[in-house]
C-alpha cells in the first residue's frame, strides 16, 4: 500500500513553499486533481502522515510533484520545506480520490478557483489540459494574499498567454501589485460576476483552498446561478496528528 | 460565529485511510443520509479529524454518516448514518487517464 518514491529535484515556488518531485518506480499513474498522502517516520517509529495534492499532470515517467505551503507551528511541513534533500526516499499512499479530478476526456467549460495553496490540485489540471492539448475552455480566479505568494507564477503566465481559451485573474486579499484594478480583497459576488463563466455555461467548477473559503466561494457561485452538482470542492487544512 | 464551525475537512481527506479497507476509491460514492435522505458524493461528507477516529457528517444536517476508528491491530467502521453507498465502476482504473484518452 506504501510505495517509496525517492527526491529528485526540489525547487522552490516562494519564500514559504517548495516543489518536491519524487521518483516512484511502481507508480500506477494519476489524474489531475488526486493527492497522495505521505509519511514520515521517526527512529523511534513515531509517525505522521499528511495530505498534499499531486501538482504535476498525469505522466508515465512515475515522476510526482507535490508543492509543500510551510505551516509555522506544522510537524511535517517544515521538514519537507526546509530539510528534504535530492536522494531522500519518502514512503507515499496514492494516487487518491476520484471526485474531485479532471479528466482529459472533459470538454465543457472549467471555472477553478483557488485559495492559496489550493492552487495546487487545480494547477494539475492546467497542465494535465496543456499536456494533452485539450482545447477545453479554462478560468482559473486565483485567491492569494500578495504578490509574493503566487506559486507557479512564470508558467500560468506562459500557458495563458499562448493560449486564449486558459485566463487567469488574480484576487489579491491583503496586498495587490502597483496601480492592481482592484483593491486588495476577498473573492465576492462582484468579483464572480465579473471573471467567472457565466452560470449559463453549465461549466464545471473546482474550489480548493481552507475550509472557509472554500465554503464562501461555492455559496457565491451557487448564488449566481451555478448548479450545486457542477461545483466540485476540496477543502483542506490543519489536521490533527494521525498515525 | 464560533471558532469551530469550519473545523472541518471533506470526504477527499479520509480517502486515503479507506484506500486500506476499500479496493475502489469512494469519494465518488453517491451516499443517502439516514436522517435526512440526502443524497451526496461521499467527497463532499464534511469530515471531522481531530478525535482519536475519524467523523464523518452529512453536509445538509450535520448527522454522523461513519466513524473510523482505528485501535491497534483493527478498524472499526460504523455506517449507521448511511442508507446506502453507491458506487459508480466504470472509473475502476483511475490510475491511466490518459490511456483513455
Amino acid at each position: 500500500m506504501w510505495r517509496v518514491g525517492t527526491v529528485v529535484a526540489l525547487h522552490d515556488e516562494t519564500a514559504t513553499a517548495r516543489t518536491i518531485t519524487l521518483e516512484v518506480r511502481d507508480w500506477p499513474g494519476h489524474v489531475a486533481g488526486q493527492h497522495v498522502d505521505v509519511r514520515l517516520t521517526a527512529p523511534d517509529g513515531y509517525s505522521a502522515v499528511r495530505s498534499y495534492s499531486i501538482a504535476s499532470p498525469p505522466n508515465s515517467e512515475g515522476l510526482v510533484k507535490i508543492t509543500v505551503e510551510r505551516l509555522p507551528n506544522g510537524e511535517v511541513s517544515p521538514y519537507l520545506t526546509q530539510e528534504v534533500i535530492v536522494g531522500d526516499r519518502l514512503e507515499l499512499r496514492g494516487p487518491i480520490g476520484g471526485w474531485f479530478v479532471w479528466r482529459s476526456q472533459q470538454t465543457e467549460p472549467v471555472q477553478l478557483v483557488a485559495g492559496g495553496s489550493g492552487i495546487v490540485p487545480l494547477m494539475a489540471m492546467i497542465r494535465s489540459r496543456s499536456s494533452v492539448g485539450s482545447k477545453a475552455p479554462f478560468r482559473l480566479l486565483y485567491s492569494v494574499r500578495e504578490p509574493g505568494a503566487v506559486y507557479y507564477r512564470d508558467e500560468l503566465e506562459a500557458l495563458s498567454a499562448q493560449d486564449c481559451s486558459l485566463v487567469v485573474t488574480y484576487a489579491y486579499t491583503r496586498a495587490a501589485p502597483k496601480n492592481w484594478p482592484r483593491a486588495p480583497g476577498r473573492i465576492d459576488a462582484a468579483m464572480i460576476a465579473g471573471t467567472a463563466w457565466p452560470a449559463n455555461l453549465a461549466s464545471t467548477c473546482y474550489i480548493c483552498g481552507p475550509t472557509p473559503f472554500v465554503e464562501s466561494v461555492a455559496e457565491l457561485l451557487t448564488a449566481s446561478g451555478n448548479d450545486r452538482d457542477n461545483i466540485r470542492t476540496e477543502r483542506f487544512g490543519p489536521t490533527g496528528d494521525r498515525k | 460565529m464560533s471558532s469551530n464551525t469550519y473545523d472541518y475537512l471533506d470526504g477527499n481527506a479520509a480517502a486515503g485511510e479507506l484506500s486500506t479497507l476499500f479496493a475502489m476509491d469512494i469519494t465518488a460514492a453517491e451516499g443517502q443520509c439516514a436522517h435526512c435522505g440526502a443524497k451526496r458524493r461521499f467527497a463532499e461528507a464534511h469530515l471531522y479529524m481531530r478525535g482519536p477516529g475519524v467523523v464523518a457528517r452529512c453536509a445538509v444536517c450535520e448527522n454522523v454518516l461513519f466513524r473510523l476508528v482505528n485501535v491497534r491491530e483493527r478498524v472499526f467502521l460504523d455506517v449507521r448514518g448511511m442508507t446506502y453507498l453507491s458506487i459508480d465502476t466504470s472509473h475502476v482504473r483511475t490510475s491511466s487517464d490518459s490511456a483513455l484518452a
